[in-house]
């Protein structure tokens, strides 16, 4: 995985609450092996007028003018800045998956669906939940304010605006430290092995059924 | 102190408590399927680790592979879609490679939607932790079992580890208490919840689903409610263990046996919340007070009785609340302030995790009994959950019923809930459906969907439009 330190990134405003995993990555690409990829398959129902289908060249598809990733003045966002509830559906991995190979390292919204939340935080993308009146702040500004960048800074857990202000997020100690180091978290917590034998040992005698084919 | 279930289940399955609030948790059960599974296999091999219990995992096919033209060609040949086949092969031989509790391929008697082959197969019990790469892995809650959906770098991290790094979330508990109305059922209990608190209410939330109604009902229904708490927000969803719950589990495959069946039973008695204990939110419904719902918008949440009209986003006050649901009328292709019975349909779907158990088709097939599919639907599917749910059907009529009346009965697996395979609407169509999601393009670009319960499916199939079906019991 990525290290996720200090972001200095072009901002996306995508205003919409409730955006589901069916529209970040439509079911056709689920079929793929593979982890990569997914990037001109994001948002695909909204980014194109047809139809996309697995496997095919999206760089000659016809745009969606009307969607706001396709404006010039948001190519090449790095911040993704969206409403309530974001992520929420599906499980699917490949959501942050697509946002990632599409170019988002971090996300900011009011508020996000639970696994969607988790998955992104093992992807290197870092999702901000910050309050309705912030939010609404950095949609105004971002729209009135061609060019606008946030700079996300994790290890202070600050986002710095162009004008100086500082808005202050919350993160997870332990998630924090994975995004910054980049760790495989399998490897953290194979340290741990033991403490996963004795429990194992222990729910063997008292729940032996669990472990009786 | 006095414990919610939730409480009992997490404190279970600690294995670690860190200082920061996140702990170490370990999986009893774990469910895989082709699309989620692939990249966990091959990070597992590329990092050179081994599955930790691989007999913790039991795998089949579902979303993928077709539901019909199974006889044309051996094993997965059948599979039109290159890509998908890949998909299902794929899952095929990492099991292969890497072994599992119990696999049931594509085309086993067994094979079905992972969350309806499970509990069949007494592979999900109560007091477990239960994880598969599915949000809809909530569905297992039912069994007082920890349940909840993961992603693909989780699965490998329980391949792997056996356990996941988590936070206990917050509990919700939510009691319907009352006798429920003719032919209102799970399903509309659990459209009503959602329509009440929000796809986002129970965000952080475990939920607990009590109070007399949800005793009232049986396991399938138990697991519509349970299914659908992903819709609500919650990860997972869950209901306290009882004579209903251990009669179901007693004799399946997977269930303990001889002395450990006692011993089990002794355990899951205890799997429920203390009197006393203390939630972070209750939320009550008066189950008298449930009509049959249907969905109206593009989110589970926009849904109403069958008797109610299609709400006005003028009288939305939030902005973003209001544009939400215009978007939604516009992609629906309805009006507001118009009723939503009368509402015609092209595509009936009786299917999916949520609704396409025994009890489900049962009640399905006494609407349809004798009757036939109205003129205007272009296509009526039945999509029994497994291979066995389908043969109890046929050995008790219930195909000859949906047949007879224009049904297609087609081979388990997920179908036209996320129209991965073939089966799928079209640009502008329109389905009753008994699935989950009603999200724009799930099922099937520009398809629109509406979720209802079986009853209610099986009625707009008769009728060709939304009706209260309460007319036709
Ligand atoms: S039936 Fe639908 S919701 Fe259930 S697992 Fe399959 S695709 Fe997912």
């Amino acid at each position: 995985m990525d290290k996720f330190v200090v972001l200095d990134g072009l901002v996306a405003p995508l205003d919409r609450a409730n955006v589901d995993t069916d529209a970040i990555i439509p079911k056709q690409f689920l079929k793929s092996i593979k982890r990569s990829g997914f990037g001109p398959n994001a948002f695909d129902e909204w980014r194109y007028m047809d139809v996309g289908q697995p496997g095919q060249d999206s760089s000659n598809r016809p745009l969606n003018p009307q969607f706001v990733l396709n404006d010039a003045r948001f190519q090449g966002a790095q911040v993704l800045l969206t409403r309530k509830n974001f992520g929420c559906g599906s499980s699917r991995e490949h959501a942050p998956w697509a946002l990632l190979d599409y170019g988002f390292r971090a996300i900011i919204a009011e508020s996000f669906a639970d696994i969607f939340f988790n998955n992104c935080f093992k992807n290197g993308i870092l999702p901000i939940v910050l309050p309705a009146p912030v939010v609404d702040r950095l949609f105004m500004e971002t729209l009135a304010t061609p060019g606008y960048r946030l700079v996300v800074d994790l290890p202070n857990q600050v986002i710095r605006k162009p004008d100086g202000e500082a808005i202050p997020f919350d993160v997870d100690v332990s998630r924090k430290e994975c995004l910054i180091n980049g760790w495989d978290d399998i490897g953290l917590t194979l340290r741990h092995a033991d403490a996963i034998h004795a429990y194992e040992d222990r729910r063997r005698h008292e729940q032996p059924w669990l472990y009786n084919k | 102190m006095a414990k919610t279930l939730y409480d009992k289940l997490w404190e279970n399955h600690v294995v670690r408590q860190e200082e920061d609030g996140t702990a170490l948790i370990y999986i009893d059960r774990h469910l895989v399927h082709e699309v989620t599974s692939p990249q966990a296999f091959e990070g597992l091999k590329l990092a050179n680790r081994k599955a930790w219990r691989i007999d913790s995992v039991v795998a089949t096919v579902d979303h993928n592979t077709p539901t019909d033209g199974w006889a044309k060609a051996e094993g997965t040949a059948c599979i039109d879609d290159e890509i998908a086949r890949l998909q299902v092969d794929t899952l095929d031989s990492n099991i292969r490679a890497n072994g599992a509790l119990a696999y049931f391929p594509f085309k086993d008697a067994r094979q079905g939607i992972v969350h309806v082959v499970g509990p069949e197969q007494g592979a999900t019990l109560p007091g477990m932790t239960v994880v598969c790469g599915d949000s809809h892995t909530s569905t297992h809650g039912a069994f007082a079992a920890l349940a909840f959906g993961i992603g693909t770098s989780e699965v490998e991290h329980v391949l792997a580890t056996q356990t996941l790094v988590s936070k206990k979330s917050k509990s919700m508990l939510i009691r319907v208490e009352g006798a429920l109305g003719k032919g209102v059922g799970a399903k509309d209990i659990v459209l009503a919840i959602i329509g009440k608190i929000g796809t986002a209410g129970g965000t952080g939330y475990a939920i607990e689903f009590a109070g007399s109604a949800i005793r009232g009902l049986s396991m399938e229904g138990r697991m519509t409610i349970c299914n659908m708490a992903i819709e609500a927000g919650a990860r997972a969803g869950m209901v306290a263990a009882d004579d209903t719950t251990i009669n179901y589990v007693q004799g399946r495959p997977f269930a303990p046996k001889g002395s450990d069946w006692d011993k089990a039973v002794a355990y899951w008695r205890t799997l429920h919340s203390d009197d006393g204990a203390q939630f972070d939110k209750v939320v009550e419904l008066d189950a008298r007070t449930i009509q049959p719902q249907v969905t109206w918008g593009t989110s589970p949440e926009m849904v109403i009785g069958i008797n109610e009209m299609i709400p006005d986003p003028a009288k939305e006050q939030d902005p973003v609340r209001r544009e939400g649901m215009e978007r939604a009328l516009a992609y629906m292709g309805l009006n507001p302030n118009t009723p939503i019975a009368g509402v015609p349909v092209d595509k009936i779907f009786i299917g999916s995790c949520t609704n396409s158990r025994i009890e489900d088709l049962r009640q399905a097939a006494a609407i349809v009994r004798g009757r036939s599919v109205a003129a205007n639907v272009k296509l009526a599917l039945v999509v029994p959950g497994s291979g066995l749910v389908k043969r109890q059907a046929e050995e008790e009529g219930l195909d000859k019923i949906f047949k007879a009346a224009g049904f297609e009965w087609r081979e388990p697996g997920c179908s036209m809930c996320l129209g991965m395979n073939a089966d799928r609407l079209s640009p502008g169509e329109r389905c009753a459906s008994t699935s989950n999601r009603n999200f724009e393009g799930r099922q099937g670009p520009s398809g629109r969907t509406h979720l209802v319960s079986p009853i209610m499916a099986a009625a707009a199939a008769i009728a060709g439009r939304f009706v209260d079906m309460r007319e036709v019991l």
